[in-house]
């Protein structure tokens, strides 16, 4: 794996290139911080538990209130872990089918019309069925992209980075108004106004892990396999045609599946921004620009950042829950701040 | 309401079309000086009728807003109540409830719309309004946490408010500026303060004893329930005070559209007055927000409404102001009375908002400006 192609990488991804023992290192490392992270996340809360309670929690016995709280963190974990991942790698996806540093699932309202869709079909179509929640979250996310790309490529310059920002904040904040306007009547919607306004991973079960599982599946499994693509994609238009590539074609796949993958996280998590935002950055600093590598270190970073958020989430406020939301926008926002700030006036 | 503004005519085509006329075009023909003449009068009295409709539907609109509602009261009623009497039933329902509520939506509608369009103007940006770049946000922030975690109240709940959204004002414009400030930065920086700030509210609120979904929408889209005296009264002072500080600007920031050299030269001092604008601009905010919440919107739709009203030339100031206070009444009704659920007000007008931001940010794009 770390040889692969080393001659054949065009010269713009080799600017950027790290040798491949600073990556192993690299995946160690961030391997390692994902297991500690996991491990403080099934340990850490509001209540205090005892190390031999944290044991006998994940062995299953939950004899006592602290090992009954250890029994929920592993759900809680695991959804943070797997959501964390999706929207990672979909952010790395994102930045790379649309060439743009300032893409991601929730700036661009992706996250925000799944929520939007699943918050419509359930107030006025009856939809209960939790994997009808997934479909209906993954249309709404196709929908949302579609319709924020098509606004922001409109005029000179097609998707100029600020322009699609500015059309996907736009489109968020219109479609966080809807959210508002449908589920304020309305206290029997499943987990309430919050869930679909700010993303969190409190309401955390086997069952609905188990429910997005094979659709996370399908979004990882596409996205990963478009990696080579995209590394051409990253040379303009006409020299990836030029090196073989069907352009539209990859474009689209790799676009579907990180709307899968944001749908079936918005369906059980409600919409979490910036964390798509900020880790492939953070990845490419450490691995490099070639998505071979930058796109599994964004699942893995991804995974980490919102575990780590959400361990930081139950602790600020003890015994108050913190959504996850909340941290990642207060963490992600200043970094979106930053790379707005970079930009050269002319792109502006 | 002030005949200053009316004599500012000739270069406000603001927001939706940038200004074509040049300034001081020396020596025309005096055909053209006539034809040119005429327009103007013609513009004037067009908006002289325009100012005069928004007044007349804000007050048809006051009125009905305390006459309408569960129980009807007749004008009869409703005028004894405001002039003191004692009236059974209609002295609590329209002295404690309505009023206060009315005056409310006047006076945030009126602030919010005004400073709005001051920010548009000054930026040239429709999209550069206060709560899209984070001012209400910040003001909203400030509020909650004085309000919730530190259980402060009246005045203080102001003040704190008004430093907040003045200190998110100079972070947003310090942020932006580099080699000068361009507009679509400027938004963008203010959208992510705004997304900090928003969900700091929402960490205030989560603190809460118990997430108030009444509380909540206050601060998260504006609301005008269970409106007292107490909350409207900083409110209209600010707005008395502010008002005829911009007011006094408006021929001033007409000018600075063109350009600040151009209005240097024109006489105006253009740094000084930027300042006062800003600061009076963020102070009605501020206090606006302090007693009603952010609504959704309304600082940013009522100057394009109010620039399509009036058609070219001429401030914006106090038709935007009208448009404004018209707004939230309206939907402020509407959100109580049309739907099964009574809606607080900001999700009116957010509803309302949401497709016209869409809407302008495609157009603009359409137009090949990069905004």
């Amino acid at each position: 794996m770390t040889s692969v192609g080393t001659d054949r990488l065009p010269d713009a991804a080799l600017v950027v290139r790290r040798p491949a023992r600073v990556r192993i290192l690299w995946l160690l490392v961030t391997v390692l911080v994902l297991a500690v992270l996991m491990t403080a996340s099934v340990a850490l809360g509001s209540r205090d538990v005892a190390w031999s309670d944290v044991w006998a929690g994940l062995a299953g016995v939950d004899g006592s209130l602290e090992q009954a709280a250890v029994t929920k963190r592993i759900p809680r974990t695991l959804l943070a872990v797997v959501i964390g991942a999706a929207l990672g790698l979909a952010g790395g996806v994102m930045q790379g089918v649309t060439r743009n540093p300032l893409a991601d699932p929730g700036i661009l309202g992706v996250n925000m019309g799944a929520s939007l869709s699943v918050v419509t079909a359930v107030a006025f179509f009856g939809l209960t069925s939790p994997t009808g929640y997934i479909w209906v979250a993954m249309a709404g996310a196709a929908l949302a992209a579609a319709f924020v790309y098509t606004v922001g490529s409109l005029g000179r310059g097609g998707a100029t980075p600020l322009k699609l920002a500015l059309a996907g904040a736009a489109t968020s904040a219109a479609f966080a108004s809807l959210v508002s306007a449908v589920v304020l009547p309305r206290n029997d919607i499943a987990g309430g106004f919050r869930l679909w306004q700010i993303g969190g991973v409190g309401g955390a079960s086997y069952e609905r892990i188990g429910q997005i599982l094979p659709f996370l599946a399908v979004g990882f499994a596409i996205c990963l396999l478009s990696a080579r693509a995209l590394n051409s994609l990253a040379l303009g238009d006409e020299l990836a045609a030029g090196l073989g590539e069907r352009v539209a074609v990859v474009r689209a796949t790799a676009a579907l599946g990180a709307v899968v993958l944001c749908g079936a996280s918005t369906a059980v998590a409600g919409p979490i921004g910036f964390v798509g935002l900020v880790v492939p950055h953070a990845c490419r600093l450490l691995v490099g620009v070639d998505h071979r590598w930058l796109l599994p270190f964004s699942a893995l970073a991804g995974a980490s950042l919102l575990t780590a958020a959400d361990v930081v989430g139950r602790m600020v406020a003890r015994p108050a829950d913190v959504e996850v939301g909340i941290v990642t926008a207060l963490i992600g926002a200043p970094f979106f701040i930053h790379i707005v700030r970079r930009q050269k006036v002319r792109d502006l | 309401m002030t005949e200053r503004s009316e004599r500012t005519g000739g270069h406000g085509g603001l927001l939706i079309e940038p200004a074509k006329e040049a300034p001081g075009v020396p020596a025309a023909p005096p055909s053209v000086v006539r034809a040119v003449a005429r327009g103007r009068r013609r513009n004037a009295s067009r908006r002289r009728l325009v100012i005069l409709t928004l007044a007349v539907l804000v007050v048809a609109g006051f009125a009905v807003t305390l006459m309408a509602g569960q129980t009807f009261y007749p004008p009869g009623d409703v005028l004894r109540v405001i002039l003191g009497e004692q009236v059974p039933g209609a002295s609590f329902t329209v002295g404690r409830l309505r009023l206060p509520r009315a005056v409310l939506a006047v006076i945030a509608g009126f602030s919010f719309g005004l400073a709005g369009v001051t920010f548009q103007t000054m930026l040239r940006n429709p999209l550069a309004s206060p709560d899209i770049i984070g001012i209400s946000s910040g003001a909203s922030a400030a509020a909650a946490v004085a309000i919730v975690s530190l259980s402060l109240g009246g005045t203080q709940v102001s003040v704190l408010a008004i430093v907040s959204a003045l200190a998110v004002a100079l972070l947003v414009y310090t942020l932006a500026f580099r080699d000068g400030v361009a507009g679509t930065r400027l938004i963008l920086i203010g959208i992510g303060i705004s997304a900090i700030l928003d969900s700091i509210t929402a960490y205030v609120l989560s603190q809460a004893a118990e997430w108030d979904l009444q509380e909540a929408t206050r601060w998260l889209t504006g609301s005008l329930n269970g409106t007292t005296w107490e909350q409207v009264l900083p409110a209209l002072v600010a707005l008395a005070v502010l008002t005829p500080v911009l007011l006094s600007r408006a021929r001033n920031l007409s000018a600075m559209q063109l350009g600040d050299d151009t209005a240097s030269a024109l006489g105006v001092r253009v740094e000084r007055t930027r300042v006062t604008v800003i600061v009076a601009a963020v102070g009605l905010i501020a206090f606006a927000t302090a007693a009603a919440g952010p609504i959704a919107f309304v600082a940013f739709l009522s100057g394009p409404i109010a620039a399509r009203l009036l058609g070219a030339g001429g401030s914006l100031l106090v038709p935007a102001g009208l448009v404004g206070a018209l707004l939230v009444l309206v939907a402020d009704f509407t959100g109580q009375f049309a739907f099964d659920t009574r809606y607080p007000v900001g999700v009116v007008t957010g509803v309302l908002g949401a497709p016209y931001l869409v809407y302008l940010i495609v157009r603009t794009h359409r137009a090949g400006g990069s905004l």
